[in-house]
Protein backbone atom coordinates (compact mmCIF):
# COMPACT_ATOMS: atom_id res chain seq x y z
CA UNK A 1 0.00 0.00 0.00
CA UNK A 2 1.12 3.56 -0.72
CA UNK A 3 2.68 5.24 2.31
CA UNK A 4 2.75 8.79 3.63
CA UNK A 5 6.33 9.34 2.55
CA UNK A 6 5.58 8.45 -1.09
CA UNK A 7 2.49 10.62 -1.21
CA UNK A 8 4.42 13.54 0.26
CA UNK A 9 7.24 13.08 -2.26
CA UNK A 10 4.88 13.14 -5.24
CA UNK A 11 2.97 16.17 -4.00
CA UNK A 12 6.20 18.03 -3.20
CA UNK A 13 7.31 17.47 -6.81
CA UNK A 14 4.09 19.08 -8.04
CA UNK A 15 3.78 21.87 -5.50
CA UNK A 16 7.39 22.95 -5.09
CA UNK A 17 9.38 21.57 -8.01
CA UNK A 18 7.11 22.34 -10.97
CA UNK A 19 6.38 18.77 -11.98
CA UNK A 20 3.72 18.89 -14.64
CA UNK A 21 2.42 17.32 -17.78
CA UNK A 22 3.50 19.92 -20.27
CA UNK A 23 1.14 18.96 -23.02
CA UNK A 24 -1.52 16.53 -24.15
CA UNK A 25 -1.38 16.79 -27.90
CA UNK A 26 -4.08 15.31 -30.09
CA UNK A 27 -2.75 14.35 -33.49
CA UNK A 28 -5.38 14.62 -36.22
CA UNK A 29 -4.94 13.36 -39.77
CA UNK A 30 -6.36 15.81 -42.31
CA UNK A 31 -5.62 13.60 -45.31
CA UNK A 32 -9.36 12.93 -45.68
CA UNK A 33 -9.97 16.70 -46.00
CA UNK A 34 -8.15 16.99 -49.32
CA UNK A 35 -10.38 18.62 -51.93
CA UNK A 36 -9.76 20.43 -55.20
CA UNK A 37 -12.18 23.14 -54.10
CA UNK A 38 -10.63 25.42 -51.48
CA UNK A 39 -13.91 26.29 -49.75
CA UNK A 40 -14.80 22.60 -49.39
CA UNK A 41 -11.30 21.84 -48.13
CA UNK A 42 -11.52 24.60 -45.48
CA UNK A 43 -14.95 23.41 -44.33
CA UNK A 44 -13.76 19.81 -44.03
CA UNK A 45 -10.67 20.84 -42.04
CA UNK A 46 -12.69 22.97 -39.61
CA UNK A 47 -15.27 20.24 -39.14
CA UNK A 48 -12.75 17.46 -38.60
CA UNK A 49 -10.70 19.40 -36.02
CA UNK A 50 -13.62 20.77 -34.02
CA UNK A 51 -15.33 17.37 -33.99
CA UNK A 52 -12.21 15.36 -33.05
CA UNK A 53 -10.98 17.77 -30.38
CA UNK A 54 -14.25 18.92 -28.84
CA UNK A 55 -13.58 17.16 -25.50
CA UNK A 56 -9.79 17.58 -25.44
CA UNK A 57 -9.51 20.58 -23.14
CA UNK A 58 -12.14 19.38 -20.68
CA UNK A 59 -10.57 15.91 -20.53
CA UNK A 60 -7.18 17.45 -19.79
CA UNK A 61 -8.66 19.54 -17.00
CA UNK A 62 -10.55 16.60 -15.50
CA UNK A 63 -7.43 14.44 -15.44
CA UNK A 64 -5.41 17.25 -13.85
CA UNK A 65 -7.99 17.62 -11.11
CA UNK A 66 -8.36 13.92 -10.35
CA UNK A 67 -4.67 13.09 -10.22
CA UNK A 68 -3.58 16.40 -8.76
CA UNK A 69 -0.99 16.98 -11.49
CA UNK A 70 -1.22 20.11 -13.63
CA UNK A 71 -1.75 19.54 -17.34
CA UNK A 72 -0.40 22.82 -18.65
CA UNK A 73 -1.26 22.73 -22.34
CA UNK A 74 -3.81 21.03 -24.49
CA UNK A 75 -2.77 21.15 -28.14
CA UNK A 76 -3.41 19.80 -31.60
CA UNK A 77 -1.10 18.65 -34.35
CA UNK A 78 -2.30 18.06 -37.90
CA UNK A 79 -1.04 16.50 -41.12
CA UNK A 80 1.54 18.73 -42.87
CA UNK A 81 -0.67 21.27 -44.61
CA UNK A 82 1.41 21.19 -47.81
CA UNK A 83 -0.05 17.71 -48.38
CA UNK A 84 -3.59 18.69 -47.43
CA UNK A 85 -3.81 21.95 -49.35
CA UNK A 86 -1.81 21.02 -52.44
CA UNK A 87 -4.87 20.23 -54.55
CA UNK A 88 -6.84 23.34 -53.59
CA UNK A 89 -4.26 26.11 -53.16
CA UNK A 90 -3.13 27.98 -56.22
CA UNK A 91 -1.09 30.65 -54.45
CA UNK A 92 0.35 31.65 -51.08
CA UNK A 93 -2.84 33.52 -50.13
CA UNK A 94 -4.86 30.32 -50.55
CA UNK A 95 -2.53 28.49 -48.17
CA UNK A 96 -2.76 31.33 -45.66
CA UNK A 97 -6.52 30.84 -45.64
CA UNK A 98 -5.96 27.29 -44.39
CA UNK A 99 -3.81 28.77 -41.61
CA UNK A 100 -6.68 31.09 -40.67
CA UNK A 101 -9.06 28.11 -40.62
CA UNK A 102 -6.69 26.22 -38.31
CA UNK A 103 -6.53 29.28 -36.05
CA UNK A 104 -10.33 29.52 -35.90
CA UNK A 105 -10.62 25.80 -35.11
CA UNK A 106 -7.98 26.15 -32.35
CA UNK A 107 -9.96 29.01 -30.79
CA UNK A 108 -13.20 27.05 -31.08
CA UNK A 109 -11.93 24.04 -29.14
CA UNK A 110 -9.83 26.12 -26.73
CA UNK A 111 -6.31 24.83 -27.46
CA UNK A 112 -3.47 27.34 -27.22
CA UNK A 113 -1.43 26.07 -30.18
CA UNK A 114 -2.08 24.05 -33.32
CA UNK A 115 0.94 22.65 -35.16
CA UNK A 116 1.30 21.30 -38.64
CA UNK A 117 1.44 24.29 -40.96
CA UNK A 118 4.30 22.31 -42.35
CA UNK A 119 6.13 20.82 -45.28
CA UNK A 120 8.59 17.93 -45.34
CA UNK A 121 11.10 18.63 -48.07
CA UNK A 122 14.29 16.80 -47.11
CA UNK A 123 15.01 15.82 -50.70
CA UNK A 124 13.09 18.31 -52.74
CA UNK A 125 10.09 20.63 -52.83
CA UNK A 126 6.88 20.02 -54.73
CA UNK A 127 5.06 23.08 -56.09
CA UNK A 128 2.68 22.84 -53.12
CA UNK A 129 5.57 22.57 -50.63
CA UNK A 130 7.17 25.68 -52.03
CA UNK A 131 3.88 27.61 -52.06
CA UNK A 132 3.25 26.69 -48.43
CA UNK A 133 6.75 27.72 -47.42
CA UNK A 134 6.39 31.04 -49.22
CA UNK A 135 3.07 31.62 -47.43
CA UNK A 136 4.55 31.17 -43.93
CA UNK A 137 5.27 34.87 -43.23
CA UNK A 138 1.71 35.80 -44.23
CA UNK A 139 0.17 32.84 -42.37
CA UNK A 140 2.06 33.49 -39.12
CA UNK A 141 1.33 37.20 -39.19
CA UNK A 142 -2.40 36.64 -39.70
CA UNK A 143 -2.85 33.97 -37.04
CA UNK A 144 -2.24 33.69 -33.33
CA UNK A 145 -2.11 29.99 -32.49
CA UNK A 146 -0.80 28.34 -35.66
CA UNK A 147 2.69 26.85 -35.55
CA UNK A 148 4.77 26.07 -38.60
CA UNK A 149 7.66 23.73 -39.28
CA UNK A 150 9.67 22.69 -42.31
CA UNK A 151 11.82 19.56 -42.44
CA UNK A 152 14.70 20.32 -44.80
CA UNK A 153 16.99 17.36 -44.22
CA UNK A 154 17.38 13.80 -42.99
CA UNK A 155 20.09 11.21 -42.50
CA UNK A 156 18.49 9.14 -45.27
CA UNK A 157 18.06 11.92 -47.84
CA UNK A 158 20.68 14.54 -47.11
CA UNK A 159 19.94 18.25 -46.95
CA UNK A 160 17.84 20.18 -49.43
CA UNK A 161 19.99 23.28 -49.69
CA UNK A 162 17.48 25.06 -51.94
CA UNK A 163 15.00 24.78 -49.06
CA UNK A 164 17.66 25.91 -46.59
CA UNK A 165 18.32 28.99 -48.69
CA UNK A 166 14.61 29.71 -48.96
CA UNK A 167 14.07 29.23 -45.21
CA UNK A 168 16.72 31.84 -44.42
CA UNK A 169 14.62 34.33 -46.40
CA UNK A 170 11.35 33.08 -44.89
CA UNK A 171 12.63 33.45 -41.33
CA UNK A 172 13.66 37.00 -42.17
CA UNK A 173 10.34 37.81 -43.87
CA UNK A 174 8.40 36.34 -40.94
CA UNK A 175 10.40 38.52 -38.56
CA UNK A 176 9.54 41.58 -40.63
CA UNK A 177 5.86 40.60 -40.96
CA UNK A 178 5.54 40.36 -37.16
CA UNK A 179 8.00 43.10 -36.22
CA UNK A 180 5.43 45.00 -34.16
CA UNK A 181 5.25 42.07 -31.73
CA UNK A 182 8.99 41.46 -31.27
CA UNK A 183 9.12 39.35 -34.46
CA UNK A 184 7.17 36.70 -32.55
CA UNK A 185 6.17 34.89 -35.76
CA UNK A 186 9.65 33.34 -35.76
CA UNK A 187 8.99 31.80 -32.33
CA UNK A 188 6.32 29.71 -34.07
CA UNK A 189 8.53 28.54 -36.94
CA UNK A 190 10.91 25.59 -36.67
CA UNK A 191 13.31 24.22 -39.30
CA UNK A 192 14.09 20.54 -38.76
CA UNK A 193 16.42 17.77 -39.76
CA UNK A 194 15.07 14.24 -39.02
CA UNK A 195 11.77 15.63 -37.71
CA UNK A 196 9.79 13.01 -35.75
CA UNK A 197 6.20 12.25 -36.85
CA UNK A 198 4.89 12.09 -33.29
CA UNK A 199 6.35 15.11 -31.48
CA UNK A 200 3.83 16.62 -29.04
CA UNK A 201 5.85 19.77 -28.35
CA UNK A 202 5.31 23.07 -30.12
CA UNK A 203 6.25 24.79 -32.28
CA UNK A 204 7.51 21.74 -34.16
CA UNK A 205 4.58 19.36 -33.73
CA UNK A 206 2.88 17.89 -36.78
CA UNK A 207 0.92 14.69 -37.34
CA UNK A 208 3.11 12.68 -39.68
CA UNK A 209 1.82 10.56 -42.54
CA UNK A 210 3.03 7.43 -40.74
CA UNK A 211 0.39 8.04 -38.04
CA UNK A 212 -3.19 6.80 -37.81
CA UNK A 213 -6.32 8.94 -38.03
CA UNK A 214 -6.15 10.23 -34.44
CA UNK A 215 -3.54 9.79 -31.73
CA UNK A 216 -2.77 11.06 -28.23
CA UNK A 217 0.84 12.03 -27.53
CA UNK A 218 1.94 13.41 -24.20
CA UNK A 219 4.95 15.48 -23.23
CA UNK A 220 6.09 15.49 -19.61
CA UNK A 221 8.48 17.83 -17.95
CA UNK A 222 10.28 18.19 -14.69
CA UNK A 223 13.58 20.09 -14.70
CA UNK A 224 12.87 21.29 -11.15
CA UNK A 225 12.35 17.74 -9.92
CA UNK A 226 15.66 16.60 -11.39
CA UNK A 227 17.48 19.61 -9.96
CA UNK A 228 16.10 19.04 -6.45
CA UNK A 229 17.00 15.33 -6.62
CA UNK A 230 20.60 15.96 -7.60
CA UNK A 231 21.06 18.68 -4.98
CA UNK A 232 21.06 15.80 -2.53
CA UNK A 233 24.06 14.12 -4.19
CA UNK A 234 26.29 17.17 -4.49
CA UNK A 235 29.96 16.14 -4.58
CA UNK A 236 29.19 12.47 -5.22
CA UNK A 237 30.64 10.50 -8.17
CA UNK A 238 29.19 10.39 -11.68
CA UNK A 239 27.79 6.95 -10.96
CA UNK A 240 25.68 8.29 -8.10
CA UNK A 241 24.70 11.36 -10.10
CA UNK A 242 23.58 9.31 -13.11
CA UNK A 243 21.59 6.86 -11.00
CA UNK A 244 19.79 9.76 -9.32
CA UNK A 245 18.84 11.41 -12.63
CA UNK A 246 17.68 8.08 -14.02
CA UNK A 247 15.42 7.29 -11.07
CA UNK A 248 13.92 10.77 -11.15
CA UNK A 249 13.31 10.62 -14.90
CA UNK A 250 11.55 7.31 -14.36
CA UNK A 251 9.14 8.83 -11.86
CA UNK A 252 8.43 11.87 -14.00
CA UNK A 253 7.79 9.76 -17.08
CA UNK A 254 5.44 7.41 -15.20
CA UNK A 255 3.17 10.39 -14.60
CA UNK A 256 3.18 11.08 -18.34
CA UNK A 257 2.39 7.46 -19.13
CA UNK A 258 -0.54 7.46 -16.69
CA UNK A 259 -1.97 10.70 -18.06
CA UNK A 260 -1.49 9.58 -21.66
CA UNK A 261 -3.29 6.28 -21.09
CA UNK A 262 -6.09 7.99 -19.19
CA UNK A 263 -6.56 10.69 -21.86
CA UNK A 264 -6.51 8.02 -24.54
CA UNK A 265 -9.19 5.99 -22.74
CA UNK A 266 -11.48 8.94 -22.04
CA UNK A 267 -11.25 10.39 -25.54
CA UNK A 268 -11.45 7.01 -27.24
CA UNK A 269 -8.31 7.85 -29.20
CA UNK A 270 -5.30 5.49 -29.43
CA UNK A 271 -2.29 6.28 -27.23
CA UNK A 272 0.76 7.15 -29.33
CA UNK A 273 3.83 8.01 -27.31
CA UNK A 274 5.18 9.74 -24.25
CA UNK A 275 7.83 12.31 -25.02
CA UNK A 276 10.12 12.20 -22.01
CA UNK A 277 11.62 15.61 -22.26
CA UNK A 278 13.02 18.08 -19.78
CA UNK A 279 11.27 21.17 -21.07
CA UNK A 280 12.07 24.32 -19.11
CA UNK A 281 9.87 27.38 -18.60
CA UNK A 282 10.86 30.88 -17.53
CA UNK A 283 9.52 30.10 -14.02
CA UNK A 284 12.05 30.01 -11.19
CA UNK A 285 13.21 26.45 -10.53
CA UNK A 286 12.00 25.12 -13.89
CA UNK A 287 15.32 25.37 -15.67
CA UNK A 288 17.56 22.90 -17.49
CA UNK A 289 20.45 25.36 -17.10
CA UNK A 290 20.11 25.13 -13.32
CA UNK A 291 20.48 21.34 -13.55
CA UNK A 292 23.71 21.78 -15.51
CA UNK A 293 24.95 24.21 -12.85
CA UNK A 294 24.00 21.75 -10.12
CA UNK A 295 25.99 19.08 -11.96
CA UNK A 296 29.00 21.33 -11.41
CA UNK A 297 29.18 24.25 -13.85
CA UNK A 298 29.51 27.84 -12.69
CA UNK A 299 27.41 28.90 -15.69
CA UNK A 300 26.04 27.14 -18.75
CA UNK A 301 28.60 27.68 -21.48
CA UNK A 302 31.59 27.01 -19.24
CA UNK A 303 34.03 24.28 -20.34
CA UNK A 304 32.38 20.95 -19.53
CA UNK A 305 28.91 22.12 -20.54
CA UNK A 306 28.58 19.77 -23.51
CA UNK A 307 29.67 16.76 -21.47
CA UNK A 308 27.30 17.62 -18.64
CA UNK A 309 24.42 18.01 -21.09
CA UNK A 310 25.29 14.72 -22.84
CA UNK A 311 25.19 12.95 -19.50
CA UNK A 312 21.89 14.55 -18.52
CA UNK A 313 20.23 13.80 -21.85
CA UNK A 314 21.30 10.17 -21.79
CA UNK A 315 20.21 9.51 -18.22
CA UNK A 316 16.82 11.13 -18.83
CA UNK A 317 16.30 8.72 -21.72
CA UNK A 318 17.53 5.68 -19.80
CA UNK A 319 15.24 6.40 -16.88
CA UNK A 320 12.29 7.34 -19.03
CA UNK A 321 12.35 4.47 -21.48
CA UNK A 322 11.39 1.87 -18.89
CA UNK A 323 8.63 4.04 -17.49
CA UNK A 324 6.60 4.15 -20.68
CA UNK A 325 5.41 1.46 -23.07
CA UNK A 326 5.99 3.75 -26.08
CA UNK A 327 8.54 6.54 -26.11
CA UNK A 328 8.90 8.92 -29.00
CA UNK A 329 8.88 12.53 -30.10
CA UNK A 330 11.96 14.52 -29.20
CA UNK A 331 12.69 12.93 -25.80
CA UNK A 332 15.62 14.56 -24.07
CA UNK A 333 16.71 17.85 -22.59
CA UNK A 334 15.54 21.01 -24.35
CA UNK A 335 17.88 23.98 -24.31
CA UNK A 336 15.81 26.97 -25.44
CA UNK A 337 17.32 30.28 -24.46
CA UNK A 338 14.30 32.54 -23.93
CA UNK A 339 12.28 29.89 -22.10
CA UNK A 340 14.90 29.14 -19.46
CA UNK A 341 15.97 31.72 -16.88
CA UNK A 342 19.32 30.01 -16.30
CA UNK A 343 20.13 30.18 -20.02
CA UNK A 344 19.16 33.85 -20.17
CA UNK A 345 21.39 34.58 -17.17
CA UNK A 346 24.27 32.71 -18.82
CA UNK A 347 23.92 34.79 -22.00
CA UNK A 348 23.76 38.01 -19.99
CA UNK A 349 26.84 37.01 -18.02
CA UNK A 350 28.76 36.45 -21.27
CA UNK A 351 29.16 32.73 -20.58
CA UNK A 352 27.03 31.40 -23.42
CA UNK A 353 27.46 32.08 -27.13
CA UNK A 354 25.74 30.91 -30.30
CA UNK A 355 28.76 28.73 -31.08
CA UNK A 356 28.64 26.97 -27.71
CA UNK A 357 24.89 26.48 -28.11
CA UNK A 358 25.59 24.81 -31.45
CA UNK A 359 28.03 22.43 -29.80
CA UNK A 360 25.44 21.63 -27.14
CA UNK A 361 22.88 20.71 -29.81
CA UNK A 362 25.07 17.75 -30.80
CA UNK A 363 24.11 16.05 -27.55
CA UNK A 364 20.75 17.52 -26.55
CA UNK A 365 17.34 16.47 -27.80
CA UNK A 366 16.72 19.20 -30.35
CA UNK A 367 18.65 22.25 -31.45
CA UNK A 368 19.17 25.99 -31.57
CA UNK A 369 15.98 27.02 -29.87
CA UNK A 370 14.38 30.38 -29.13
CA UNK A 371 17.53 32.37 -29.74
CA UNK A 372 17.16 36.08 -30.47
CA UNK A 373 19.68 37.41 -32.98
CA UNK A 374 20.15 40.94 -34.38
CA UNK A 375 17.39 42.06 -36.75
CA UNK A 376 19.90 43.03 -39.42
CA UNK A 377 21.31 39.49 -39.71
CA UNK A 378 21.26 38.59 -43.42
CA UNK A 379 19.03 35.83 -44.83
CA UNK A 380 22.19 34.07 -46.05
CA UNK A 381 23.67 34.05 -42.55
CA UNK A 382 20.45 32.56 -41.17
CA UNK A 383 20.57 29.92 -43.92
CA UNK A 384 24.18 29.21 -42.98
CA UNK A 385 23.23 28.66 -39.32
CA UNK A 386 20.36 26.40 -40.44
CA UNK A 387 22.71 24.41 -42.70
CA UNK A 388 25.18 23.89 -39.84
CA UNK A 389 22.47 22.63 -37.54
CA UNK A 390 20.96 20.37 -40.21
CA UNK A 391 24.42 18.88 -40.87
CA UNK A 392 24.77 18.01 -37.18
CA UNK A 393 21.41 16.20 -37.28
CA UNK A 394 22.10 14.46 -40.58
CA UNK A 395 25.53 13.13 -39.61
CA UNK A 396 24.61 12.18 -36.06
CA UNK A 397 21.29 10.56 -37.02
CA UNK A 398 19.38 12.71 -34.56
CA UNK A 399 16.68 15.33 -34.69
CA UNK A 400 18.00 18.86 -34.83
CA UNK A 401 16.06 22.07 -35.23
CA UNK A 402 16.49 25.80 -35.58
CA UNK A 403 14.16 28.38 -34.09
CA UNK A 404 15.90 31.71 -34.46
CA UNK A 405 14.30 35.10 -34.00
CA UNK A 406 15.97 37.93 -35.89
CA UNK A 407 14.39 40.73 -33.88
CA UNK A 408 13.72 43.59 -36.28
CA UNK A 409 14.96 46.91 -34.93
CA UNK A 410 17.06 45.35 -32.18
CA UNK A 411 20.75 44.60 -31.87
CA UNK A 412 23.23 42.89 -29.57
CA UNK A 413 22.62 43.88 -25.95
CA UNK A 414 18.89 44.57 -26.43
CA UNK A 415 16.23 42.33 -24.93
CA UNK A 416 13.03 41.09 -26.54
CA UNK A 417 9.92 40.10 -24.60
CA UNK A 418 7.62 37.37 -25.97
CA UNK A 419 5.49 36.80 -22.88
CA UNK A 420 4.07 33.68 -21.27
CA UNK A 421 5.79 30.36 -21.84
CA UNK A 422 7.91 31.87 -24.61
CA UNK A 423 9.71 34.12 -22.12
CA UNK A 424 12.20 36.82 -23.04
CA UNK A 425 15.66 36.80 -24.57
CA UNK A 426 18.77 38.92 -24.84
CA UNK A 427 19.85 39.42 -28.47
CA UNK A 428 23.11 37.57 -29.04
CA UNK A 429 25.75 38.20 -31.72
CA UNK A 430 26.10 36.19 -34.94
CA UNK A 431 29.49 35.64 -36.60
CA UNK A 432 29.76 38.52 -39.07
CA UNK A 433 31.68 36.75 -41.83
CA UNK A 434 29.73 35.87 -44.98
CA UNK A 435 28.57 32.54 -46.47
CA UNK A 436 26.59 33.78 -49.51
CA UNK A 437 28.65 31.85 -52.07
CA UNK A 438 28.04 28.62 -50.13
CA UNK A 439 24.31 29.17 -49.74
CA UNK A 440 23.87 30.28 -53.38
CA UNK A 441 25.30 27.09 -54.90
CA UNK A 442 21.86 25.44 -55.15
CA UNK A 443 20.88 21.77 -55.08
CA UNK A 444 21.33 19.43 -52.17
CA UNK A 445 23.97 17.95 -49.90
CA UNK A 446 24.06 14.16 -50.43
CA UNK A 447 23.15 11.77 -47.63
CA UNK A 448 26.14 10.72 -45.51
CA UNK A 449 27.88 7.39 -46.14
CA UNK A 450 26.54 5.80 -42.95
CA UNK A 451 22.96 6.25 -44.17
CA UNK A 452 23.43 3.25 -46.48
CA UNK A 453 22.70 0.52 -43.99
CA UNK A 454 20.80 -1.84 -46.27
CA UNK B 1 -13.00 -6.99 -5.34
CA UNK B 2 -9.92 -4.91 -6.01
CA UNK B 3 -11.15 -3.95 -9.45
CA UNK B 4 -14.34 -2.41 -8.14
CA UNK B 5 -12.62 -0.20 -5.56
CA UNK B 6 -12.20 3.47 -6.33
CA UNK B 7 -9.18 4.19 -4.20
CA UNK B 8 -8.51 7.82 -3.47
CA UNK B 9 -5.75 9.45 -1.45
CA UNK B 10 -6.71 12.34 0.80
CA UNK B 11 -3.91 14.47 2.21
CA UNK B 12 -4.36 17.05 4.93
CA UNK B 13 -1.56 19.49 5.68
CA UNK B 14 -1.59 22.54 7.95
CA UNK B 15 -1.30 23.93 11.47
CA UNK B 16 -2.36 21.42 14.10
CA UNK B 17 -5.67 22.13 15.81
CA UNK B 18 -8.40 20.26 17.68
CA UNK B 19 -10.76 18.10 15.64
CA UNK B 20 -9.15 17.94 12.18
CA UNK B 21 -9.49 14.18 11.88
CA UNK B 22 -12.99 14.25 13.38
CA UNK B 23 -14.27 16.76 10.85
CA UNK B 24 -12.74 15.01 7.84
CA UNK B 25 -14.00 11.61 9.03
CA UNK B 26 -17.49 12.98 9.63
CA UNK B 27 -17.61 14.31 6.08
CA UNK B 28 -16.46 10.95 4.71
CA UNK B 29 -19.00 9.04 6.79
CA UNK B 30 -21.83 11.31 5.67
CA UNK B 31 -20.91 10.64 2.07
CA UNK B 32 -20.52 6.90 2.44
CA UNK B 33 -16.79 6.94 1.77
CA UNK B 34 -14.92 4.11 3.50
CA UNK B 35 -11.54 4.71 5.14
CA UNK B 36 -9.03 1.94 4.41
CA UNK B 37 -5.93 3.39 6.04
CA UNK B 38 -4.82 6.46 7.95
CA UNK B 39 -1.30 7.61 8.73
CA UNK B 40 -0.52 10.85 10.47
CA UNK B 41 2.44 12.71 11.91
CA UNK B 42 3.19 16.10 13.37
CA UNK B 43 6.33 17.70 11.92
CA UNK B 44 7.36 20.96 13.64
CA UNK B 45 3.78 21.61 14.75
CA UNK B 46 2.57 20.94 11.23
CA UNK B 47 -0.21 18.43 10.92
CA UNK B 48 0.40 15.93 8.14
CA UNK B 49 -2.17 13.24 7.39
CA UNK B 50 -2.79 10.79 4.59
CA UNK B 51 -5.89 8.69 4.20
CA UNK B 52 -6.56 5.94 1.71
CA UNK B 53 -10.30 5.78 1.10
CA UNK B 54 -12.65 3.81 -1.11
CA UNK B 55 -15.33 5.85 -2.90
CA UNK B 56 -17.11 2.96 -4.63
CA UNK B 57 -20.17 3.12 -2.33
CA UNK B 58 -20.47 6.89 -2.61
CA UNK B 59 -22.80 8.45 -5.11
CA UNK B 60 -20.88 11.70 -5.32
CA UNK B 61 -18.66 12.52 -8.27
CA UNK B 62 -14.93 12.80 -7.68
CA UNK B 63 -14.88 16.49 -8.56
CA UNK B 64 -17.61 17.28 -6.00
CA UNK B 65 -15.88 15.36 -3.21
CA UNK B 66 -12.58 17.09 -4.02
CA UNK B 67 -14.24 20.50 -4.03
CA UNK B 68 -16.19 19.98 -0.80
CA UNK B 69 -13.13 18.66 1.03
CA UNK B 70 -11.16 21.67 -0.20
CA UNK B 71 -13.88 23.91 1.26
CA UNK B 72 -13.87 21.97 4.52
CA UNK B 73 -10.10 22.44 4.67
CA UNK B 74 -10.52 26.20 4.35
CA UNK B 75 -12.98 26.18 7.27
CA UNK B 76 -10.54 24.26 9.48
CA UNK B 77 -7.53 26.21 8.26
CA UNK B 78 -5.69 23.33 6.57
CA UNK B 79 -5.10 22.26 2.97
CA UNK B 80 -7.00 19.14 1.92
CA UNK B 81 -6.17 17.47 -1.36
CA UNK B 82 -7.99 14.62 -2.98
CA UNK B 83 -6.22 12.57 -5.64
CA UNK B 84 -6.78 9.24 -7.32
CA UNK B 85 -4.44 6.55 -6.04
CA UNK B 86 -3.01 5.66 -9.47
CA UNK B 87 -0.76 8.71 -9.61
CA UNK B 88 1.18 7.47 -6.56
CA UNK B 89 1.09 3.80 -7.48
CA UNK B 90 2.44 4.58 -10.96
CA UNK B 91 5.26 6.71 -9.69
CA UNK B 92 6.44 4.55 -6.79
CA UNK B 93 5.75 0.98 -7.95
CA UNK B 94 7.22 -0.81 -10.94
Amino acid sequence: MINLYEVAETNKMVEQENLDVRTITLGISLLDCVDANLECCLAKIYRKITKSAKDLVKTGEDIAREFGVPVINKRISVTPIALVGGAACKNAEDFARIAETLDRAAHAVGVNFIGGYSATVSKGMTAADELLIRSIPLALSKTERVCSSVNVGSTRCGIDMDAVKLMGQIVKETAIATKDAGSIGCAKLVIFCNAPDDNPFMAGAFHGVTEGDLVINVGVSGPGVVKTAIEKVRGESFEVLCETIKKTAFKVTRVGQLVAKEASRRLGVPFGIVDLSLAPTPAVGDSVAEILCEIGLERVGAPGTTAALALLNDQVKKGGVMASSYVGGLSGAFIPVSEDQGMIDAVNAGALTLEKLEAMTCVCSVGLDMIAIPGDTSAAAISGIIADEMAIGMVNQKTTAVRLIPVIGKGVGDTVEFGGLLGYAPVIPVNAFGCEAFINRGGRIPAPIHSFKN
Amino acid sequence: MRGTMKKTIITVVGHDTVGIIAKVCTYLAENNINILDISQTIVQEYFNMMMIVDRSASEKHFADVAEELEELGKEIGVVIKCQREEIFAQMHRI
